[in-house]
């Protein structure tokens, strides 16, 4: 009886360490190798460059808070927006503490925007995301911050306004998933735009 | 709901999963037979002798139930004990470039076990706490590890099911190693590689530093001060992501690379890469319905399980939409758009449908992997997951468990149908007797009584209570989710609750490996015991296992044992807790 559990736990360890090898070893490295052959740039993270340093990601939200700019979801990763802890609020429907968050974010939008009071939010402009790092806000909170941002660089609103439905991505494959601008490549956009206009 | 794209994309899911069962099945059947062919023999078959020569065993001999209960227990010891040695000694270890210390003697236990259990519950903070070693190797090996325990177990079941006067149920070392090689590894493989594709990322590169945007522009401005610095740079955590999200779905598993789980952009970047994820929650476990038909011989047997399994998926799903969808009125309130429903702790990209249907999805399987956060649902959208896990995860279920879950359902429905027609009841040409339905029940009470006793324990402790992050009726909803979700195996959670205390994941732990592995256990007991006896002939007074009659029957005790055991305690929780929402304007 005892002879047979510690021939058991022989084949056990064995197991562990040869399965583990395949799993854990050859099956990861197979993975990083073609991953890396095939779609180089996404493995790395979708990385953006500008003169050769690295501004962000493609994928990752960070903060904007300059009129001038479009502005991202709030976020509760960290300290905001920290891409290195992830996360949401967790606070419930009923929580204080996030009703009187949400409120000020409100009153916040409403005056920066200048909207009047009886215009509706989107939910999306005041209610912080799962991850904290959610890259894409809806159309309608875009357009909503439109106005400002054509003040604060003295650019034509409907120039902004054309490059957010430029920008809009639709549903994956027309049905999955919703309408959605990233806000991240629409500021660099928005820069380009600004920076060709001052060229000429 | 007046969201036609939600109902079209539902369709698909349910279309694609119909159209998927019977292949997977079929290929399962091969697997799960010692000497089934399959196009991969060509390959993999010099390494499965291989590895049977490493371990020292003959595949052709088969274990009696409890051989293959030790053998099972073994080896999730061994896993148990290796992974908590790295994560202790990650700091001694390669692939460490954020310099990460070693764990904690209590989470690495917490962890330790969530990974052998295929709970993957996350105490820890994945890319603030752990290396890429510890990930690859300590975590991720369980989850082709505990998934194929499972399917593993789930095959011990049916064998005993389909074989008469049988005293062996297979062999766990060879259904270890078939079902890692034939089904586990080549479908990760391709389903990793499509994930890359949409984004997820796979590397070992240390967290990339940005310079970000604005804060690049704004030190032209404000000179290069060291906070000016600090704020300009955003640390982007890196990883090999992609073939640890792939077998965490496929698996059941649900532990995430990131803390925010399957929310993370890095693990889960586009609506497409969402709805591949959610479908392969269901794939294997579906599959496995028909390869139970299959074995049995009563193809319709085994569409009659899934038909149960559908009704209970459809229903959470669109009960958890609808909440979603209706939103918070505490929000509506201020003036926010209340059509796009209750969007705190959601992913734009995704969106309500997909988030609900996800949150069904993973906890009608043991999955556990997140792409919103669930402790920010509206109550009644909450209850949809918690009540879930609490059923037991048997629609559909975790891979393997999902089936010998529901299984032991169909031994009470069948004795329940026996006890109102007054006659011996019957399984498939055997007869269930007192020792089939006392193992069944047994395995039953196990999960209802730890869940609600480690919950009241928390609940009435200061050491429970002061880890909440919500006050009122949601705290106690954050306790019985936490352990409902350990026991189950499920794995997500209402993540506020901070659970990353020695009580908590000393508990926890001990929580899930009760789950686990008393479960599997009285499972491969009935096993042996339905194996060892004669089929007779059916006759006409027996009670049909397919069918709409039975169909019901068995949904109807799936339902009743959950809610005769767990109403009262959500009554205090959710259910309370959306009475005051749509009634008051009480904050807590």
């Amino acid at each position: 009886m005892i002879k047979k559990l510690i021939d058991e736990l022989r084949i056990s360890l064995i197991a562990v360490i040869c399965l583990g090898i395949i799993v854990s070893g050859i099956y990861p490295l197979l993975v990083w190798a073609i991953g890396q052959g095939l779609f180089p740039e996404k493995a790395d993270g979708s990385l953006i460059t500008a003169k050769g340093k690295i501004v962000g990601s493609a994928l990752i939200a960070q903060q904007f808070t300059s009129p001038a700019y479009f502005h991202p979801r709030p976020s509760a990763a960290g300290r905001g927006y920290d891409a290195a802890a992830s996360g949401g609020s967790n606070l419930g429907p009923t929580s204080r503490q996030l009703v009187e968050m949400v409120a000020k974010r409100c009153a916040a939008y409403r005056q920066e925007n200048g909207l009047a009071p009886e215009v509706v939010i989107p939910a999306d402009a005041v209610t912080a995301s799962a991850s904290g790092l959610d890259p894409h806000i809806s159309p309608a909170n875009a357009l909503l911050q439109a106005g400002r941002v054509a003040r604060a660089r003295g650019m034509d609103a409907v120039e902004i306004r054309r490059l957010i439905a430029d920008k809009t991505e639709g549903r994956d494959l027309g049905l999955l998933g919703e309408k959605r601008i990233n806000v991240l490549l629409l500021n660099l956009a928005l820069d380009d735009k600004e920076r060709s206009h001052g060229a000429r | 709901m007046t969201d036609i794209y939600g109902w079209l994309q539902l369709a698909v899911f349910s279309a694609l999963l119909i159209v998927l069962t019977k292949p997977v099945g079929l290929y399962l059947v091969r697997v799960l037979d010692a000497d089934g062919k399959t196009f991969l023999d060509f390959l993999l078959k010099p390494l499965e002798r291989i590895l049977y020569g490493l371990f020292g065993i003959e595949p052709e001999k088969e274990q009696d139930w409890k051989e293959y209960a030790v053998s099972l227990l073994l080896f999730s010891l061994a896993g148990l004990i290796l992974t908590y040695l790295i994560l202790r000694l990650q700091n001694h270890l390669p692939l460490n470039p954020q310099g990460f210390g070693g764990v904690a003697q209590h989470l690495a236990f917490n962890t330790a076990a969530s990974f052998t259990t295929n709970t993957n519950w996350q105490s820890y903070g994945g890319e603030s706490t752990l290396s890429y070693f510890s990930q690859m190797v300590a975590l991720a090996s369980h989850n082709f590890f505990s998934a194929a325990s499972g399917i593993a177990v789930a095959a011990a079941l049916v064998r005993g099911i389909a074989r008469q006067t049988s005293k062996t149920i297979g062999n766990f070392w060879v259904d270890l190693v078939r079902v890692n090689l034939y089904l586990l590894i080549p479908l990760c493989l391709l389903y990793a590689v499509f994930l890359v594709s949409q984004g997820v990322i796979d590397n070992f590169h240390p967290y990339a530093q940005a310079k970000t945007v604005e804060a690049a522009q704004l030190q032209h401005i404000l000179g290069s001060s060291p906070t000016a610095q600090q704020a300009a740079i955003q640390d982007i955590a890196q990883g090999p992501v992609a073939s640890q999200a792939a077998i965490k779905m496929l698996g059941t598993n649900g532990g995430g690379f990131m803390n925010a789980n399957a929310s993370h952009p890095y693990e889960n970047p586009t609506p497409l890469s969402n709805f591949i994820q959610i479908l392969s929650i269901f794939l294997i476990p579906s599959g496995l319905t028909y390869y139970l038909g299959r074995m049995v011989n009563n193809r319709r047997h085994g569409w009659a399980i899934w038909a149960a399994m559908f009704m209970l998926f459809a229903a959470g799903a669109t009960a958890c939409w609808w909440a979603e969808a209706a939103g918070n009125p505490r929000f509506t309130a201020l003036g926010i758009d209340a059509a796009a429903g209750n969007m705190e702790g959601k992913e734009l990209r995704f969106g309500i449908f997909d988030t609900a249907l996800f949150a069904t999805v993973t906890t009608d399987a043991s999955c556990g992997a997140v792409n919103a956060m669930h402790d920010s649902f509206t109550p009644l959208g909450g209850l949809v997951p918690l009540f879930n896990i609490q059923l037991g995860e048997v629609v559909f279920g975790g891979v393997g468990a999902g089936l010998f879950g529901i299984l032991i359902f169909v031994v009470l429905a069948i004795f329940l149908a026996g006890l109102m027609v007054g006659r011996t009841p019957e399984y498939l040409g055997k007869k269930i007797e007192a020792y089939d339905v006392k193992v069944s029940v047994l395995a039953v009470l196990t999960s209802c009584v730890t869940i609600l006793v480690f919950a009241a324990g928390a609940a009435a402790s200061a050491w429970g209570t002061s880890s909440l992050n919500n006050a009122g009726p949601h705290g106690l909803t954050e306790i019985i989710y936490a352990f409902s979700s350990a026991v189950g195996n499920n794995g997500s959670a209402f993540a506020g609750l901070n659970t990353d205390t020695v009580w908590w994941n000393t508990t926890m732990g001990v929580a899930m490996l009760v789950g686990r592995f008393f479960f599997m256990v009285f499972v491969l007991a009935l096993a042996g015991n339905l194996a060892k006896k004669k089929i007779v002939a059916s006759h006409g007074g027996s009670f049909p296992v397919a069918g709409m009659t039975f169909v019901l029957l068995l949904v109807g005790t799936i339902i009743i044992v959950g809610a005769l055991t767990f109403l009262p305690a959500l009554a205090l929780g959710p259910i309370v807790e959306h009475f005051i929402m749509m009634n008051s304007t009480l904050l807590f």
